[in-house]
């Protein structure tokens, strides 16, 4: 959990000082849950920026859209260079271990941003679909 | 290469009729000797084929034959297209193959399809073995069954060329060259409206191949099978399963490679291609 925290603020970190991928998704406003099973995230985007990440448990929390993996596949998702089927978020869904649910019209239609926002929790943001920024 | 230059590729358009509809099909060729006729992913176009078409050693030995399918890259859509969903099936994508192939008078070319294209050169080998030296299979698989929402793919509430390059962003291996990845994924953001959605029908619903693949007879027509270990659509025990079912097919599995080789790292998917077509060469 604690490791998942912070995993999570340095997406944060690294997605807000990143000018071209704020520019990217400069149209998104939306709260992701993000859910490992084991512990559920709150990830608020406006405009790009990621606004605030809240931690679970929650009681009656409000959300876009959910993706739901186990947090396994999460970590394995996060590898600096993943292994075949869980480099990407479709790769998870392919395998049916990622639910995508919710109102999908926000992730759909800003897919490329939503995919970098996720690959950039990786040591080394080696992405699928991710631009890769340098010193990262 | 100096630089400026002209690339060996040259483009021209071809009219013909498929299934009696007149199309006018955008056709580039380069190289000299066997004939090899090329054919992209869904929702692409021939340029993904440029890094073979611009090999020497590819070239030196074969002439390389692409085509824009109708309502791709630069073939228009035949008249009417504004008052119909555009959907490919296996029919219509086996007759704009021989079409091409009889307009050009190609002599048993080898075929060399990937994606759908992948999936229609094993249709090619079972049905229309006479017709063609030998089949290479890139990312062929006999059936995908769905695993995402292709209504996105063509809706009002997305860009449908976004939409089209996330979906298959993940499909580039993570180690591809940037300059790359993004050319593949520009392909995908150029696509016409509901073009991949309309290809998709062949590779998910009609295209479907699983009962008659075993039927390939890889003596009347080499097949050859070639998989990106990071594609996911058709993944590589998906090929190795057709390689198994197929007397004789011969599949390679490519390292750190995904769904669009020829595209996304054109090096070394020619690092794995040259051999295939050397052998077929050899045979010749």
């Amino acid at each position: 959990m604690s490791n998942l925290i912070a995993l999570l603020g340095r997406i944060a970190d690294r997605v807000n000082q990143d000018a071209w991928l704020v520019q990217r998704g400069r149209f998104v406003d939306a709260t992701v849950l993000l859910d490992a099973q084991s512990s559920q995230h709150l990830i608020a985007v406006r405009q790009g920026r990621i606004e605030s990440v809240a931690h679970g448990p929650f009681v009656m929390p409000s959300w876009t859209f959910a993706l739901r993996a186990p947090l396994a596949e999460w970590q394995a998702f996060w590898q600096p260079l993943p292994a075949p089927g869980h480099h990407d978020l479709f790769a998870m869904r392919r395998r049916k271990v990622l639910g995508i649910e919710g109102n999908l019209q926000p992730f759909m239609a800003n897919l490329l941003y939503f995919k970098a926002v996720l690959a950039a929790g990786r040591p080394q943001a080696l992405a699928s679909g991710a631009r890769q920024t340098p010193g990262q | 290469m100096p630089d400026p230059a002209f690339e060996p590729i040259t483009g021209r358009y071809l009219r013909l009729n498929i299934e009696g509809v007149p199309q006018r099909v955008y056709v580039e060729e380069a190289g000299q000797g066997i004939p090899l006729l090329c054919l992209h992913t869904a929702g692409a176009d021939t340029r993904q084929w440029r890094g073979v078409m611009n090999d020497p050693e590819v070239l030196s030995r074969y002439r390389v034959i692409a085509f824009d399918m109708p309502w791709h890259g630069k073939s228009s859509p035949p008249a009417g297209w504004h008052e119909q969903e555009y959907r490919l099936t296996t029919e219509g994508y086996v007759a704009q193959v021989l079409a091409v192939c009889e307009a050009l008078a190609l002599q048993r070319p080898v075929v060399m399809g990937c994606s759908i294209g992948g999936r229609l050169v094993l249709q090619l080998a079972l049905a229309h073995p006479e017709r063609f030296r030998a089949a290479i299979g890139l990312q062929a698989g006999a059936h995908v069954d769905p695993y995402y929402d292709t209504t996105w793919l063509h809706h009002p509430d997305a860009h449908g060329g976004e939409v089209c390059a996330g979906v298959v962003s993940g499909l580039v291996g993570p180690q591809a060259p940037e300059a790359e990845r993004w050319e593949t994924l520009w392909h995908y953001m150029q696509g016409g409206p509901g073009v991949f959605k309309g290809d998709l029908y062949f590779y998910k619903v009609d295209g479907d191949i699983r009962g008659k693949v075993a039927g390939i007879d890889t003596r009347r027509c080499p097949l050859y099978l070639l998989t990106g270990e990071y594609d996911y659509s058709c993944t590589p025990a998906e090929t190795l399963a057709v390689a198994a079912s197929v007397p004789g097919a011969k599949a390679t599995i490519m390292d750190g490679l995904g769904h669009f080789p020829m595209s996304e790292d054109p090096e070394r998917f020619l690092g794995y291609l040259r051999p295939v077509l050397g052998e077929i060469g050899a045979g010749c």
